[in-house]
């Protein structure tokens, strides 16, 4: 380990560590504000169930590089806009989720679901107000798979030399030279702990009654 | 009054869950659908709230065709008790019990305050409002989804199987909670069950399923256990049917002897009943405690003069007669009894008397002489604001067997 390299870099580290944070967050956000209204249609409606999954399976299976490349091409944008990278992730965690959503609307008990529409819930807010509520334990795995798996595509961009963490690996790859390919691992590995951590925070938080059972 | 005309449910793949069933269910009342499984009396009970709906024929309540009305909205006029409760469990009993006078368009914070009152009502600590539905017991779920069922003060309650999962114990208090709550509230309530006995303990009537969704017979208790409207109504009251029908013939008329009693923790005394005591015979002595209240009873040849009746003396068990018990109950009072007199108790559950089984009988002999075609004939369908006179003088408690 070279700690002074690393001194010296310091300024532009904490920059690509940033702009990796970013870069992994909003996709995680957005592909989950997409996954949950796509993953209750699939829920809801058994056809679309098999389309939907299968079409999300389908683009996981693209691999990322060829996608930070044709993107641009597709949407007019800069091949160094890291639009193409934050678009790019949305799609992943969108095709990961889908699934998850479906599946955790899916393990919520029907009796409860029967209970709900016996009220005289509607279904728009049965869906939000019960049902998702009670699928969050479910969805919460899932999203701390789709975020770890984020922070490790996010470098991937490197290659295109969109600036974040993964230049660390370009740079000590071409150098010939460890120290910041070994500060890109840990670096790379605490934001994906800060984010796991994150979202099992709020998960704990949103479900009080799953705590409640054990301290009875 | 919520009328079935012709309803009829047949799903796409051609079963026949409900069978052109025609059907008045009057206002005020307990009326108890029961059948075995696969009858259709669930489903008949969801056409009414639309959880599912007729393929043809209409339900009407209070004259109006449901199907006019947006279900949901119906739904909300409709207090539900589920199986197993189906309660939320992401929501803490306040808000469960809250949640169709929210949906109404109440603020939380007023809905929440009501429902305290209700947890009450239903016999519940209100310091469980605060608690999520997993931290309670089966029966306290059940009070907690009867709660529910009644926050938006609907005039029509459905209950489905509601203490099915509960143990017999239980069972046996949230139905005499039930009864105690219609008492105050006066609902028309449809309540299923594949139990003849809860059939008969809460229903005014019964409409009685058989497999296929047909509608055997609809009578009221007494009728349906003392002439079953077909085989298969007979089949399924089942061979117990002649003691269950005790249940509404009340014990009032019986004579009872009195006691003579020990007295828990007290010196027997020093020449203790027992002298009349034939040999090798048990003789037993009732035991009561300082209130009067019967502890136990005590074959007396083991107490020597002077000393204490402990609890470790006593054969437990006989169940107890109280003042509005039907014949049923005073017959298995004496039968349950080890000394062969069963006890009957006042209101505060002091013994007043006992009554011997060849006793309880004989009054029953007596009174059928009396009345030979007990109660008013009712054939199948038809008009059912009926109860027995024996099934109304059980609920109404006026005669006593504390006489």
């Amino acid at each position: 380990m070279n700690w002074n390299w690393l001194n010296r870099n310091t300024d532009q580290i904490t920059s690509w560590l940033l702009q990796h944070l970013w870069l992994a967050a909003v996709p995680t956000i957005l592909g989950l504000l997409l996954a949950l209204p796509l993953g209750a249609i699939a829920f809801r409606y058994r056809w679309s169930y098999a389309a939907l999954i299968t079409l999300a399976g389908l683009l996981y299976t693209i691999p990322s590089l060829a996608l930070f490349v044709v993107l641009p091409g597709l949407l007019g944008t800069q091949i160094l806009d890291p639009i193409n990278v934050v678009i790019a992730l949305t799609l992943y965690t969108l095709a990961l989720l889908v699934r998850v959503v479906a599946d955790a609307l899916g393990s919520v008990s029907p009796l409860v679901r029967q209970s709900a529409v016996a009220m005289g819930y509607r279904p728009l807010r049965s869906l939000v107000s019960v049902q998702l509520p009670l699928a969050i334990p479910v969805i919460g795995a899932g999203l701390r798979v789709a975020a770890v798996s984020n922070v490790s595509l996010v470098s991937v961009a490197a290659l295109l030399g969109i600036p974040q963490l993964g230049q660390l690996f370009t740079t000590g790859f071409q150098l010939n030279f460890y120290t910041p390919i070994i500060a890109g691992i840990v670096l790379c590995l605490l934001v994906a702990a800060v984010f796991d951590g994150l979202i099992q925070l709020a998960v704990r938080l949103s479900t009080p009654w799953e705590r409640a059972v054990k301290n009875r | 009054m919520i009328s079935f005309q012709s309803v009829s449910k047949v799903y796409p793949d051609g079963t026949r869950a409900v069978d052109d069933l025609t059907i008045e269910i009057p206002t005020g009342k307990i009326t108890v659908f029961v059948g075995p499984s696969g009858c259709g009396k669930t489903t008949s009970v969801r056409m009414i709230n639309r959880m599912i709906e007729p393929s043809t024929g209409s339900i009407l309540i209070d004259g109006q065709d449901t199907t006019s009305i947006d279900a949901p909205f119906l739904r909300r006029g409709i207090g539900y008790v589920i199986q197993n409760a189906g309660l939320f469990p992401h929501r803490t009993v306040l808000d469960n019990i809250a949640t169709v006078p929210v949906l109404q368009g109440q603020s939380r914070r007023a809905a929440r305050s009501a429902a305290a009152g209700l947890l009450e009502r239903v016999g519940l600590d209100p310091a469980m409002g605060k608690r999520y539905p997993a931290q309670l017991s089966g029966g306290q779920q059940q009070r907690v989804g009867v709660a529910r069922a009644l926050a938006a003060d609907p005039p029509v309650m459905l209950m489905d199987e509601p203490f099915s999962a509960v143990d017999p114990v239980v069972r046996a208090q949230l139905q005499d909670e039930l009864i105690r709550l219609q008492g105050e509230l006066g609902k028309t309530i449809v309540f299923v069950t594949h139990d003849i006995d809860e059939a008969v303990k809460l229903g005014d009537a019964i409409a009685v399923f058989a497999v296929g969704g047909r509608l055997a017979q609809y009578a009221s208790p007494s009728e349906v256990l003392s002439r079953p409207g077909d085989d298969f109504v007979a089949d399924f009251v089942g061979r117990d049917r002649g003691y269950r029908a005790l249940s509404f013939r009340a014990a009032g008329r019986l004579r009872l002897h009195d006691e003579p009693t020990l007295t828990l923790d007290r010196p027997a005394p020093a020449d203790p009943v027992a002298a009349e005591a034939v040999d090798g015979q048990p003789y037993w002595v009732l035991v009561v405690d300082d209130e009067h209240r019967p502890r136990g009873w005590v074959d007396a040849r083991q107490l020597t003069g002077g000393r204490t009746v402990g609890l470790g003396d006593l054969v437990l068990g006989g169940s107890l007669a109280g003042p509005q018990s039907s014949m049923r109950t005073a017959l298995d009072a004496a039968l349950s009894s080890p000394s062969g007199r069963g006890v009957a108790i006042d209101d505060d559950g002091r013994v007043v008397g006992t009554v011997a089984a060849h006793e309880v009988l004989g009054a029953i002999e007596t009174a059928r002489a009396a009345a030979p075609a007990s109660g008013p004939h009712h054939n199948g369908s038809g008009s059912t604001t009926k109860q027995g006179p024996e099934a109304s003088a059980q609920r109404a408690g006026s005669a006593a067997a504390a006489s």
